[in-house]
């Protein structure tokens, strides 16, 4: 296919010449009745324009219609809508169903990739998948086996193919694409199995590699300028990954790249996060192993790295630094700023200048964080940008065989990949959250090739002197740094959020429910108990003049290992057994798409 | 199929039919002797032993760490099962030790039919190998209540017997 010209595919799909792919992102995310990428946009808002479905109106919502994904296993992300075909993906087999909705929903095509197995055993954490992109008239599927698939959005017919990574390596995919301009931005997955993570942009109609990004590593694999790239205002200077590993640890460093990516139009910058570094054992990996558990912003066309900054130095705790980098235009103390804020797994919300990386807010988003007393904000100081670690929490500092307890949070994070939402309407974001913590003991482990490469114990409980619960859905104010209010619940909340002009915030949980709340109040409105737990995302479009919720059930992920016999209290000695509620007793396996509207 | 011996087809149906008093003195559950510093059952096979303190033998302890280490990422915590993979603390105690091993170094595959559960092949791994016998002992002793959930709050120490087989294990 490397031989087709651009002209002669856009003329096949008998697109305008001109209409370049970036337009066709642009367009397709303009429209509010539709969900072209997993993110709704680029800045990763999940806010939709669509109005219907208000605070008032929403305790009427019924269920429209529902389709059975076929497969079993965790299903996140959510479908796709462009036009009047929804696409809808599952974990693996990685299958993609396209729906045709003004026609009940008949399915126009599908798509089942052939796969070896053997990557189902290389998956961490279950077989997610967090969903398709839409662009150029093209649906791009990243498969567990990190095959790159475009296939063409009316027929289903494959466009090209290529692979990103080797299975055999540990190194799978789970995350969703990202097309920017003429590119596909891709990442990797596998920061159990010693994987050296990177970003890499194919070509949107050919396929072709462009640039490869390493998070760890020499200057010329990280594509990092050592004058010009910055952290924190200074430039990063030369070796800046090396000189923080031991020899040659960097090459199984971590740092993979399996979260939401952002896009920044006016500035061309991409971003996006690193994983945590190999292995869990910090004792084993001296340093501060960069960029591992680093905010990236990256040149969209070059690839090469603007800014950087790393948010936990030497991970002690499994904090990937993965979470969406939510792109906001608010003002701060009187400024019009260009805002990023990102919810991390360490329990601290960031809110930064995206256009140049100065920090602006590092604040703890659950009261009960206490790995670290907060981060240095002062510019002046040594230690300016790093968070204070508490002494009694440092897995690092207890030691190799001796088991840390009562951290907080657990390696699960104050918040794992789900999204959260923003409002333009209220300035608030909307956070899924965990609110449990851990025992953590790092020992010795050996690094062999495809084999995970872990090195600690964990257990985990929920948050002690608190509601009971696994988990909260807050609103958080990014320039404050506060908590505006806080929703407890029973499990931990892995479902990613959506806010509307409506004044409606919706989230699923784990139990099953899709929930809608008052975006002002946080005051429930509404919830229907779908067939299984949701670890997806909700979603919104417009069809037939009218709008829809849609979002996919089906219990698993890392929440599906954890929360599905219940956890146990350690620290409250024998006996404690069964103390907390175990997800089993309220869900079983099933992945389904349920679509919700409002009744007449 | 996995090949069931006699023996161990009467331990299952001695944990279903008989009260814990009973499990006491199975044959397949109850430490016989000690050999390098692990107990083992008048067979030879590796099993736990719990003193009437609670204090766990060494072996259990370390199966129990490595088990959050390397199991736990499926089989979810305690040996207890997730939302997809099964819960290993009845496999250990219902199936054949020599199955149980077999298992682990070679994987297991169930897909299609709905299925598509994949246990990848632990062999070339020394995290898992070089601990296996201390994490079917752990599952044993997790199948049969021996030790509850949770992480042991009393172990014996690991002996210099067991530290020297650990280290030529794990560097070899």
């Amino acid at each position: 296919m490397k031989t087709l010209g651009t002209l002669s595919i856009a003329l096949a799909l008998g697109m305008s010449v001109s209409a370049s792919a970036n337009e066709s992102v642009t367009e397709a995310i303009g429209n509010a009745k539709q969900w072209a990428i997993q993110t709704g946009d680029y800045a990763n808002t999940r806010y939709s324009e669509l109005a219907q479905i208000t605070k008032d109106n929403v305790k009427d919502l019924k269920v429209a219609w529902t389709f059975s994904t076929g497969v079993l296993r965790g299903h996140e992300g959510s479908p796709l809508v462009v036009g009047d075909i929804m696409y809808v993906h599952t974990p693996f087999p990685n299958v993609v169903y396209a729906l045709d909705l003004a026609n009940e929903g008949k399915i126009l095509w599908r798509y089942e990739p052939k796969q070896n197995p053997d990557v189902i055993a290389v998956m961490c954490c279950d077989t997610v998948y967090r969903g398709l992109a839409y662009a150029d008239g093209k649906v791009f599927l990243h498969q567990a086996d990190t095959t790159l698939v475009a296939l063409d959005a009316k027929t289903g017919e494959t466009k090209w193919s290529v692979v990103n990574g080797d299975p055999t390596k540990g190194e799978t995919n789970t995350a969703t694409v990202l097309p920017v301009k003429d590119k596909l931005i891709v990442g990797i997955s596998g920061g159990e199995f010693g994987v050296q993570g990177h970003v890499t942009a194919y070509n949107i109609e050919t396929g072709e590699q462009l640039w490869r990004a390493y998070s760890v590593g020499p200057d010329d694999q990280l594509m990092v300028d050592p004058e010009k790239t910055t952290h924190l205002g200074k430039p990063i200077g030369k070796d800046s990954s090396i000189s923080t590993w031991e020899g040659d640890q960097w090459k199984i460093g971590g740092g993979t790249t399996w979260g939401w990516y952002a896009y920044d139009p006016d500035l061309n910058l991409i971003y996006y996060g690193t994983g945590n570094p190999s292995t869990w054992n910090p004792k084993q990996r001296p340093g501060d192993n960069k960029w591992s558990m680093t905010i990236f912003a990256r040149d969209a066309d070059t690839g090469m790295a603007k800014w950087v900054y790393q948010m936990t130095p030497h991970d002690e705790w499994d904090f990937d630094g993965v979470n969406e980098m939510i792109l906001t235009d608010q003002d701060f103390n009187g400024q019009p700023r260009k805002l990023l804020t990102h919810f991390d797994r360490n329990g601290i919300s960031y809110t930064m200048d995206r256009e140049t990386g100065e920090l602006l807010v590092a604040e703890k988003y659950d009261p009960a964080v206490n790995w670290t007393t907060g981060v240095d904000m002062d510019p002046a100081s040594p230690t300016y940008g790093r968070p204070a670690v508490v002494k009694e929490y440092s897995t690092e500092q207890t030691g190799e065989d001796t088991n840390t307890m009562g951290v907080c949070p657990a390696a699960l994070g104050t918040k794992d990949q789900q999204p959260a939402a923003y409002s333009p309407k209220t300035n608030l974001f909307y956070v899924p959250t965990n609110h449990v913590c851990m025992d953590y003991e790092p020992f010795k482990v050996s690094y062999a090739a495809g084999q995970p490469y872990v090195g600690a114990t964990l257990s985990m409980y929920p948050a002690p002197n608190s509601h009971g619960g696994m988990g909260n859905f807050i609103a958080w104010d990014n320039v404050k740094g506060e908590i505006k209010w806080s929703l407890p619940e029973q499990f931990s909340v892995w479902s990613g959020a959506l806010a509307t002009a409506g004044d409606v915030v919706f989230y699923g949980t784990l139990e099953g429910y899709l929930k809608a709340i008052d975006a002002a109040t946080g005051e429930e409105l509404y919830k229907f108990k779908t067939p299984s737990g949701i670890i997806g995302n909700v979603m919104t479009y417009e069809q037939g003049g009218k709008q829809y919720i849609a979002v996919l059930s089906g219990v698993g992920g890392w929440a599906g290992i954890g929360l599905a016999a219940g956890l146990t209290n350690p620290n409250e000695g024998l006996g404690a057994v069964g103390g907390y509620a175990a997800l089993s007793d309220y869900t079983a396996l099933g992945g389904q798409l349920t679509v919700f509207e409002l009744s007449d | 199929m996995p090949k069931t011996n006699l023996f161990s087809a009467i331990g299952v149906i001695a944990l279903v039919a008989l009260p814990l008093q009973a499990q006491e003195t199975d044959p397949n559950l109850v430490a016989d002797h000690e050999e390098n510093g692990r107990w083992m059952t008048a067979e030879g096979i590796p099993t736990y032993k719990i003193e009437e303190d609670g204090t766990v033998d060494w072996a259990t302890f370390s199966g129990f760490r490595r088990y959050h280490a390397e199991c736990h990422v499926c089989h979810g915590p305690d040996g207890e099962g997730s939302t997809y993979a099964p819960a290993l603390k009845r496999s250990a105690v219902v199936m054949d030790y020599y199955d149980f091993y077999t298992v682990v170094a070679e994987g297991r595959q169930k897909v299609g039919g709905g299925q598509n559960s994949v246990m990848p092949s632990f062999g070339t791994n020394p995290n898992v190998m070089c601990y296996l016998d201390d994490i079917y002992t752990y599952l044993k002793a997790r199948g049969t209540d021996a030790v509850p959930r949770g992480r042991p709050a009393k172990r014996a120490e690991k002996s210099e017997e067991v530290a020297a087989n650990e280290e030529s294990c794990m560097d070899s």
